[in-house]
């Protein structure tokens, strides 16, 4: 039973920690939310269960009371979309991509996961870009830009690790952006279904040493045709 | 406040009528409520029997099946060893009928008929054919879903949401008559819940007795009649959206379709449109079922009855303008979130005040733990854990990484388990003398409640910590994701308990069946209460309901109240024969009720 708890596992971008900081501020009001009401009214079933003799009072309600729990928990929740908003826009916002990112073509189709990448003169659409497939590996020191397409269905680009996903839709362009803080090995799945390949759907990031990656990247362009 | 127009007719009609007009093709509300029931009850079991399939190949992924393994044809699980279209057409049926078959005409054909005429004191629903045509339709509606169990392809295999282009075209998923059989089933099914919602809605308007005020209403009817406005507004996109896609799969639109100009995200808006309202159809009226319970069993009037009706009225309005929380991923334009996530988690703000006014009607009563009250109470609690899992999701941010993810499975079972079907089973063990004449056996209804609402949670409650280390659902064999690999041992315990969840299942149906032939003979007002279908229809009530037009003086949870000597205070009694008690109490102390 390890993996059986209410933390999230160490993230590996820029953007997770915070992802995590606000997953814990819900998780700590919710479970104090939680843990009163429930316990209240474990209280309440047990005393105010019936006895010899026991009358229930004439009570229709409380004008007072209502207000109070329609206000309190509508300021939470107003904070908390208010927190929200924010890092969505930072996550989701075309404008906020930095300058420096090294954007990657996503191409998604039934059932695997096409990268092709700029190569060493860092532009796309030039005779040095070079297709892998499943795996997307990048470099510790500037962050990725994903454009992504898809020649079918629907599916879903997901990293656990970097706290991300966006579907990747048909007919559309879409895009993710990421900053890694460690490199690593790290898990990519498909969330949505996709057809009867869905589960075989994966890849793998690697995020590698600046010097790493130009390893990796040349071993890249020598296999290529 | 106007006096609602006498309902005309009254049970004076009553006549005997054959064994077709009766058991069959009736009129009588209440039996075409009890038959509503026997359906959506085997289309329970049914979805629970593909949703055990399906936690085998979980739990023991690409083994086969022991016992029945056998029984499974080639194209299925051949050797009882689950082949992945079968799994994905599990995923979609399991879905499918528990929403469409199992839980919405539990929720709607059941209570909806049994109880509005009922609680207002009519003597039928307004236009009693049409209702026996909402419950035959449903019958093929039915039979066609199932038949596509049958035919080559496998049954449809995109998910019980069907996202297009997936479902658009048989080139993605091998399936082509599955999936239009399903498009068909559910079409017509519309008209059911359409006529249905119809009926109620002027039922409700037309129909109330003389004194039964809109505020004297009963909480289960206001729940239903506002439930009935959104069945109307939603189930119509639905229909057309089915057909478009219809109309993409067999004469070659491409409503859907990228590659002839179509749109993929559009049927993600319309599917939504109707799915988000759907969502609160599911559990709007377990809410007034539980309210009424929670009251009776109480014997306290329910804490806030207007600020209860209130709440309603508001999850319905919020509940038709979230739809895109389901769509933060999509691909729908990002600046939408923000808006979408605003008026998805002001939402918290009416489901609050209905839970506290729960827990409020509950403090200082005098409460009597039958079964009904132990799966209202179940509801309650489980509830809470399933709305305050919503405000994670409801998080645009947050949601990135659990959405679509287990996280949803638990949140989504904690809200239609946990509260749908519990309310669900409130209902049926507290209506039941009521409906059959005889009281649901006690012993059994408590034993299975107890083992329903621990094997629930084991099944339920760890998908949450799954999902957040990355669990995707809708996977196959989650074996082959390396990270996934060290929450097999979960996956197998929760097999286990959904086997067990399923199992005591049968105490249910058992006690059911055998309640109603052997079961103590029920007195015409068990739970000693308020409301016109207890306090003055006979039990079992007759074609026509009363003997007599009843005449509402009061508001339906006058329990306890200082007025009367008894602990109940009947709608329909007149004023000058409430038993007052001896000894005048304090003038503040009088109720200012309506």
């Amino acid at each position: 039973m390890q993996n059986w708890s209410w933390l999230m596992d160490e993230s590996a971008s820029t953007i997770g920690p915070q992802i995590d900081r606000l997953y814990y501020v819900i998780l700590v009001i919710t479970g104090i939310v939680f843990v009163a009401t429930e316990l209240t009214l474990l209280w309440f079933i047990f005393k105010y269960r019936h006895r010899e003799g026991r009358k229930a009072e004439y009570i229709q309600g409380s004008a007072k009371a209502e207000i109070v729990w329609t206000t309190v928990p509508a300021i939470i929740v107003i904070a908390i979309a208010l927190a929200s908003a924010g890092l969505w826009d930072e996550i989701k916002d075309p404008d906020n991509v930095p300058d420096n990112a090294m954007t990657v073509i996503l191409t998604a189709k039934q059932f695997e996961w096409n990268l092709t990448y700029p190569g060493p003169d860092d532009e796309l659409n030039t005779e040095d870009d070079f297709t892998v497939r499943n795996r997307l590996d990048i470099p510790l020191d500037r962050p990725t830009k994903l454009e992504m397409y898809s020649e079918d269905v629907i599916h879903s680009f997901y990293i656990p690790d970097f706290r991300l996903k966006q579907d990747v839709v048909p007919g559309m362009e879409l895009m993710m952006w990421f900053q890694p803080t460690r490199t690593g090995e790290f898990p990519i799945g498909c969330a949505e279904l996709c057809g009867i390949g869905h589960t075989r759907m994966r890849g793998t990031l690697t995020v590698h040493t600046p010097s790493e990656y130009q390893t990796w990247m040349n071993e890249q362009l020598q296999a290529q045709p | 406040m106007a006096t609602p127009v006498a309902a005309s007719g009254t049970g004076a009609e009553h006549h005997e009528l054959g064994f077709i007009r009766t058991y069959i093709f009736s009129t009588d509300h209440k039996m075409i409520a009890k038959q509503f029931l026997v359906a959506s009850l085997a289309f329970l079991l049914l979805g629970g029997l593909l949703a055990a399939v399906m936690r085998w190949q979980l739990g023991f992924p690409g083994q086969p099946i022991p016992f029945i393994g056998g029984l499974f044809s080639e194209t299925t699980a051949p050797g009882g060893i689950i082949l992945p279209e079968f799994y994905n057409s599990l995923v979609t049926m399991h879905g499918t009928f528990m929403i469409f078959f199992a839980i919405m005409p539990l929720m709607l054909g059941v209570w909806g008929n049994y109880l509005i005429p009922l609680q207002i004191g009519a003597p039928d629903m307004a236009f009693p054919r049409l209702n026996t045509f909402s419950f035959w339709i449903s019958i093929p509606a039915g039979l066609i879903m199932l038949a596509g169990f049958l035919v080559v392809g496998g049954h449809a295999g995109a998910g019980w949401t069907a996202y297009a282009p997936l479902s658009a075209d048989s080139e993605f998923t091998g399936v082509y008559m599955g999936q239009i059989l399903w498009l068909v089933s559910l079409t017509i099914l519309g008209f059911s819940s359409l006529t249905g919602a119809v009926n109620y809605i002027t039922t409700i308007i037309n129909m109330r007795a003389p004194g039964m005020t809109w505020f004297r209403i009963p909480l289960p009817t206001w729940a239903l009649f506002v439930t009935s406005w959104l069945v109307l507004l939603a189930i119509p996109i639905l229909t057309g959206a089915l057909i478009m896609l219809l109309f993409d799969q067999t004469i070659g639109t491409g409503f859907f379709a990228p590659a002839t100009g179509g749109e993929p995200l559009l049927w993600q808006h319309i599917f939504w449109y109707f799915g988000h309202p759907e969502v609160y159809i599911l559990i709007l009226p377990g809410m007034g079922l539980v309210s009424e319970i929670i009251a009776n069993r109480s014997r306290k009037p329910v804490f806030g009855y207007h600020s209860m009706v209130v709440a309603i009225i508001s999850i319905a309005f919020l509940g038709w303008i979230v739809w895109g929380h389901h769509m933060f991923q999509s691909g729908m334009n990002p600046m939408l979130g923000t808006s979408f996530m605003i008026s998805t988690i002001i939402i918290a703000v009416p489901s609050a005040i209905k839970v506290f006014n729960w827990m409020g009607t509950v403090w200082r009563g005098d409460l009597h733990f039958d079964v009904p009250m132990l799966h209202a109470l179940a509801f309650v609690s489980m509830f809470i854990i399933g709305g305050l899992s919503g405000i994670f999701m409801a998080s645009a941010p947050v949601d990135i990484p659990i959405h679509d993810t287990y996280f949803i499975v638990a949140h989504l079972h904690y809200v239609l388990f946990g509260g749908s079907l519990f309310a669900i089973f409130a209902g049926i063990t507290y209506w039941f003398p009521k409906m059959f004449g005889r009281m649901f056996g006690a012993k059994l209804g408590k034993a299975h409640f107890w083992l329903t609402f621990f094997a629930y949670n084991l099944v339920f409650f760890p998908m949450h910590s799954m999902g957040l280390k990355g669990h995707i659902r809708r996977i196959y064999d989650p074996s082959q994701y390396t990270f996934l690999q060290s929450m097999q041992s979960l996956n197998t315990l929760i097999s286990w308990a959904a086997f067990f969840l399923i199992a005591a299942q049968l105490i249910f149906a058992f006690n059911f069946f055998w309640s109603m032939f052997r079961g103590e003979k029920a007195v015409q007002n068990p739970w000693n209460s308020n409301t016109l279908e207890w306090a003055l229809a006979p039990t079992p009530p007759p074609h026509g309901n009363f003997v007599a037009t009843p005449q509402v003086y009061r508001g339906p949870y006058e329990y306890s109240s200082p007025e009367s000597t008894d602990d109940f205070l009947p709608q329909h009694l007149p004023p000058d024969r409430v038993q007052r008690p001896p000894v005048p109490r304090e003038p503040g102390s009088l109720p200012t009720g309506d």
